[in-house]
């Protein structure tokens, strides 16, 4: 603890005196892999959306260990991912194919779809709008007995919305098995976090809800999974939710329509990109010969590969047609609808 | 005068009425240093400070329930939000508060408060925030709505909204933001809500629009015109109030008519046209008004909107389907 923030790595990826990770060595090189292929998807979208052909693009660079520490605590076969739309390495390791989330990028949401045995729910554009599903999700687990657990996300800026507060006081009062990771990279677009709280901390809310509050470095890998696992320890005892703040950075743009250099000063890019959670888990890997510069290079061929042959396959995908417009509306269209495809199909 | 953008006409109608008026301020996400994300209140919070151009915590329902509140201390907010589609996390404070706080005060609070917002597609935006909501808002009888397709209405009628007594929703076409430009007269002046405009005359079909849909009617009317149709353009400007004897001088002239709305078919506002035409000029129809607008269904992703959305070629087809009637 420092200041009442969790850390165990320090800033050049030193453990702290008297802290002991529960993370073995093996898990954490594979959180460091999950968080170079990460770095290299949002390299790769935000060239393949200057070049036309992916949608807007929102980058999770800087905040890899706040998402992978966190979704890393959870059982994906049993436990439900609800994003908002900064998680997608938390979506990989749910399961869901990064082909179909480049599918969605593109637009051809058909292929694109989750698939039956990937408990997540869509991406969410409506800020904090998943809250409450989140909610709902885990007080129906809850009244039917099924094992599993319900971790939420959301930003800094929805902690702001009249949704955060009213799931988080739901949660409260059903003591529901979800933990709410709020991933708080201090910039809502172009809002800083000072504009949106007079907190001291987003998680200080925790106890008018009646539920666990902690806040974590959101950089330090070794402690946000810490965090989480005694979040999820707790939701899975039936001893209720908990609200967990990570501090972490978003070192890039909201998406790839911002500019942040309107509104942000480089200085403080800068000093937080010394932070970058990557080098702190590769200097800590290193300090225990783990880590090198050729495994680097390989980790990184590895990554620009997987994305690389992600990204190939969404391209063989069929593209959209007209009458997908209307798949997936009802059940069963309405006469209505029907007549309206018939109409769209013989103009197109 | 100038020639500007919309953009540049709305950003030009509130720097004239908060240079009038210290009590004008602005409310809204990221309308400081960033300037909006489509940058209309660029340079702003520079020149008035932060007090009068404030970047608010990420809640679009407080944000508009907070402006009542100011607006009933004396202040004179100008809400931005940042896209219609947004208005769905604001409702409740809408229709049900911004909309009725007159009524339910009986006189006491009237709210001299405008809301702009961005709305409609062709821009490949994310989810909701293409949103086409105009008609949901109709039903909340007492927010006028109006919802410029050029950049001389958008100056003019932007101020006469901020100038209102009552709640203006003042929903501007974003795709057509940064498309052509146009004089503007330098001063500050008003168009008036409730009449309509005129874009180009003619004879044998009226095509009647609002917000963005105006430029789509413009490109049919020139398509029609070089098949020697001569269609009569007209552009709504205001929903509420709504000018039915300009639509209904326009249709008894012409006899036919087609409407074209950019949200889906069912209970858009089109049909309220249509129903009113109906009421008003039934004995001088030829033929039954036709609609062109979007789908039944959700706005589809970015790929797929280019189908959904109402097009020429829909509007020219519409066209000669109510002249063959």
């Amino acid at each position: 603890m420092k200041d009442g923030i969790h850390q165990i790595l320090d800033s050049d990826g030193h453990l702290r005196p008297g802290t002991i990770p529960s993370l073995d060595e093996e898990f954490v090189l594979e959180a460091l892999r999950r968080m170079m292929i990460s770095r290299e998807c949002d390299a790769k979208f935000t060239a393949l959306n200057r070049q036309g052909r992916l949608g807007v693009v929102s980058p999770v660079e800087g905040q890899e260990a706040s998402v992978i520490g966190s979704a890393m605590a959870f059982e994906p076969q049993t436990d439900w991912l609800i994003p908002q739309y900064r998680e997608l390495p938390a979506y990989l390791i749910w399961g869901f194919p990064l082909a179909k989330h480049i599918l969605n990028l593109m637009g051809n949401p058909i292929p694109g779809r989750i698939p039956h045995d990937v408990k997540m729910l869509p991406t969410q554009i409506a800020i904090g709008a998943q809250l409450p599903h989140a909610v709902g999700l885990a007080w129906g687990l809850q009244i039917q007995g099924i094992s599993g657990i319900v971790l939420a996300y959301c930003g800094d800026g929805a902690t702001s919305e009249g949704d955060f507060h009213e799931a988080c006081n739901l949660a409260g009062v059903l003591k529901a098995p979800i933990v709410f990771f709020v991933q708080n990279n201090q910039w809502a677009i172009s809002t800083p976090r000072s504009y949106q709280s007079a907190a001291r901390y987003l998680s200080d809310r925790a106890p008018g809800y009646g539920i666990a509050g902690e806040v974590v470095d959101g950089n330090d890998l070794l402690a946000v999974y810490d965090v989480t696992r005694d979040a999820v320890k707790r939701a899975r005892a039936g001893d209720g939710p908990t609200l967990i703040e990570a501090l972490t950075y978003r070192m890039s743009f909201h998406n790839t329509s911002d500019q942040p250099s309107r509104y942000r000063d480089a200085a403080e890019v800068n000093e937080q990109r010394r932070l970058d959670p990557l080098r702190r888990v590769q200097a800590y890997l290193a300090s225990r010969g783990m880590w090198s510069d050729e495994r680097e290079r390989l980790f990184r061929e590895e990554a620009v590969q997987y994305v690389e042959a992600a990204v190939n396959e969404a391209l063989q995908a069929q593209p959209p047609e007209p009458s997908q417009i209307f798949d997936h509306v009802f059940a069963e269209l309405t006469p209505r609808q029907r007549a309206q495809r018939r109409g769209l199909l013989a103009a197109e | 005068m100038a020639n500007l953008t919309i953009v540049e006409a709305i950003r030009a109608a509130i720097v004239s009425e908060m240079e009038r008026d210290e009590h004008v301020m602005l409310v809204g996400l990221d309308i400081g240093r960033l300037g909006g994300v489509f940058r209309t209140t660029d340079g702003l919070i520079e020149k008035f400070g932060r007090q009068r151009v404030f970047d608010a915590p990420l809640a679009e329902a407080s944000i508009v329930g907070s402006a009542i509140g100011l607006a009933i201390s004396g202040m004179v907010p100008v809400v931005e939000m940042q896209f219609l589609g947004f208005t769905h996390q604001a409702f409740h404070q809408m229709g049900a508060q911004l909309g009725r706080f007159r009524y339910r005060s009986r006189g006491r609070y009237p709210l001299q408060v405008t809301v702009r917002a961005p709305m409609g597609g062709g821009t490949r935006t994310p989810e909701f925030h293409p949103d086409a909501l105009e008609a949901q808002f109709v039903q909340s009888p007492a927010i006028k709505i109006v919802m410029p397709s050029n950049p001389y209405d958008a100056k003019g009628l932007l101020i006469e909204a901020i100038r209102d007594p009552d709640p203006v929703l003042f929903i501007e076409p974003e795709r057509l933001y940064r498309k052509g430009r146009s004089e503007v007269p330098d001063d500050a002046y008003t168009v008036s809500f409730g009449k309509v405009r005129v874009v180009r005359p003619g004879q044998d079909v009226t095509l009647i629009a609002w917000s963005a849909a105006v430029e789509l009617c413009e490109e049919a009317a020139t398509q029609l015109a070089e098949e020697g149709i001569s269609a009569e353009v007209i552009d709504l400007r205001s929903l509420v109030p709504l000018d039915i004897e300009g639509m209904v001088a326009s249709v008894v002239k012409t006899q036919r008519c087609v409407v074209v709305q950019e949200a889906p078919l069912s209970a858009g506002f089109g049909a309220e046209v249509i129903a009113t035409l109906q009421e008003e000029a039934f004995y001088s129809l030829e033929a039954p008004i036709g609609r062109v607008t979007g789908y039944d269904t959700p706005y589809p992703p970015g790929t797929m909107e280019a189908w959904w959305l109402p097009s020429v070629g829909r509007i020219v087809t519409a066209v000669k389907h109510v002249l063959d009637g």
